[in-house]
């Protein structure tokens, strides 16, 4: 899709202020409904889209994404807009820099629409712990369109935005992609820069690309990768394009499946990824049967660490600095030395007003498990078990290159449905933790659809691929992509 | 099971205000997602070694020079209360 934008753009057929402001059309005639952007940055994109249309008139080259229109997530700062993470907490927060990604997409000349919804600093699964209401599905207004990028994910599937940045700490691109029947990718840990992303879980978490098809998911990739000086945590690797890898052949290449995953589907899904891997065997991929036994610890072991994190992390939402500084501790029960009130007021006033319920709930789980005499029962037994599932993909990857999963177990849910429960919100999760828990790149593709309440909605499939190994996976995405 | 009066003092070292009737709630709510996680009690992980970075990464070393941020006005425009440059908060001492 971007590919025929671009080719447009350098052919003249249309002009990149046209482009862009065909999607604001689209936004404003479909995002009422559906909700996926936060803000728009109108004056920006046309001012992007200018400089590129009078580099076209110059008879200068242009880049691949250069003009084309993207959203991005609301945790990503982009220089002089709001970014609220979805939160009460930073209503009014403008953002005083721009992040990596958005320094490296602007150089390319990407046109920014503006900044997508999600869920509050990325703790959900469906958009609905956005603190400025869900995003809808666009495939059925009823439906979450999964998190926590909904909102990229959803204008996506509105076509509201050419591509879209989310962030994925345990499936919060893949997932909400599998959900609107678009592609999404997180990269392996250390592939993308997070400087300038809001952290919610640091040792989990990549930045990722949500898109319509795997090639475009390649050219956003290729932009966004590579070493930053201002990311310690990101690994020494050339920037690629990675577009040179989509041959459209898998000939030789090995996918592990995991029969208890199977198994365990219901008939539909089953159904749908048994086509799936039917499709790789004839396009000539060899499929093996795999063993991860401690994988099923994934889950449990991902929302220790997520928790711990997320209490340390968020422990700069104080109302000191900047964003909501609440000054009202009515019915607060706490109990603190009448010395050390006035300041402490202000931290459980700002926190207690500005976070929403989900975001409390997880920093007070992440500080129980890192408090004195826990530590070792939660936090430091949760990263062994890592260790150990690790192991398991070392062993696992001497076998196969990649590992095929459902994206998630069924199809998106409907708004509601999951919102009183915490624990089955965090249970829609069990196919996708394991790659951050890991590290490991991973892509959804959307598969055959699945009949839900008589309507046919998308179900993707996963792949999880080596260690920085990002080549192959897009590569294997692509061959399915393009035999359908 | 986790107590109300754990769940209070856990709160007030996340510093973050809760009413009764949220603490409840969130007694509740912490219990359940405790009891699943102690699944994680059943591995053996004696000996094994905690994974704190995934990719094995070691101590990524840079200059150690001090760099201008260009946009400072964008910061003290965040500021909740300022007076004149500085950063207004209630009296610590």
């Amino acid at each position: 899709m971007i590919k025929e934008l671009h080719e447009k753009l350098a052919n003249k057929e249309i002009s990149a202020v046209e482009l862009a402001e065909q999607y604001f059309a689209s936004i404003e005639e479909k995002d009422k409904e559906i909700f996926a952007y936060l803000t728009l940055t109108k004056e920006l994109a046309l001012k992007q889209a200018s400089l590129v249309d009078a580099k076209i008139a110059r008879g200068e080259k242009i880049g691949m994404l250069e003009g084309i229109p993207g959203g991005i997530k609301d945790l990503i700062l982009v220089e002089g807009v709001r970014a609220t993470g979805g939160s009460k907490i930073l209503d009014n927060y403008i953002a005083p820099y721009d992040a990596t990604v958005i320094e490296r997409l602007k150089d390319a000349g990407a046109v920014i629409l503006g900044k997508t919804n999600c869920d509050e600093f990325a703790m959900g699964s469906s958009t609905e712990n956005s603190a400025y209401g869900p995003t809808k599905n666009p495939l059925d207004l009823e439906r979450v369109p999964g998190g926590t990028s909904g909102g990229s994910s959803a204008a996506m599937a509105a076509d509201m935005a050419a591509w879209t940045l989310g962030t994925d700490t345990g499936g919060s691109t893949r997932q909400p992609a599998a959900f609107c029947g678009v592609v999404g990718l997180k990269p392996t840990y250390g592939r993308v820069s997070r400087y300038g992303v809001m952290p919610a879980a640091s040792s989990l978490e990549q930045v990722g690309v949500i898109t319509k098809t795997v090639e475009d998911a390649a050219i956003v990739l290729s932009v966004i990768a590579g070493e930053d000086k201002m990311d310690s945590t990101t690994a020494k690797s050339p920037t690629k394009d990675y577009t040179r890898y989509l041959t459209g052949e898998v000939k030789g290449l090995r996918i592990g499946i995991i029969k208890e995953y199977l198994d365990g589907l219901n008939g539909d899904v089953k159904k749908s990824i048994q086509q799936v891997i039917k499709k790789y065997e004839e396009l000539g991929a060899e499929i093996k049967e795999i063993a991860l036994p401690y994988a099923k610890y994934s889950l449990p072991a991902y929302y220790i660490i997520n928790f711990s994190e997320i209490s340390s992390n968020l422990a700069k939402y104080d109302g000191i600095k900047y964003g909501m500084r609440a000054t009202d501790h009515k019915d607060s029960i706490l109990d603190f030395e009448p010395e050390n009130r006035n300041l402490i007021e202000t931290y459980l006033d700002s926190r207690r007003f500005g976070l929403g319920a989900e975001v409390k709930r997880r920093i007070i789980l992440g500080t129980y498990a890192l408090s004195s005499g826990y530590y070792e029962a939660y936090y430091l037994r949760a990263q062994k078990v890592r260790t150990l599932i690790k192991k398991d993909f070392e062993k696992v990857f001497e076998e196969v290159d990649f590992i095929l999963t459902p994206t998630t177990p069924a199809p998106a849910f409907k708004i509601g449905e999951k919102t009183n429960n915490p624990l089955e919100m965090y249970l829609e999760d069990i196919f996708t933790v394991t790659a951050n828990v890991v590290g490991v790149p991973a892509i959804s593709v959307p598969g055959p659809e699945v009949e839900v309440d008589g309507k046919m909605l998308p179900q993707g499939f996963q792949l999880m691929g080596k260690w920085f190994d990002e080549e192959n996976l897009l590569r294997a995405g692509y061959a399915y992509e393009i035999s359908k | 099971m986790i107590t109300k009066e754990e769940v209070k003092h856990i709160a007030g070292l996340a510093r973050i205000g809760v009413t009764e009737k949220e603490l409840e709630k969130l007694a509740k709510d912490m219990s359940a997602v405790l009891d699943w996680i102690e699944e994680l009690k059943e591995v053996d992980v004696a000996g094994i070694p905690p994974t704190a970075h995934i990719t094995g990464m070691e101590n990524r070393l840079r200059e150690d020079r001090q760099c201008e941020f260009e946009n400072k006005q964008g910061i003290i425009e965040m500021f909740p209360e300022k007076k004149d440059n500085y950063d207004k908060v209630k009296s610590v001492l």
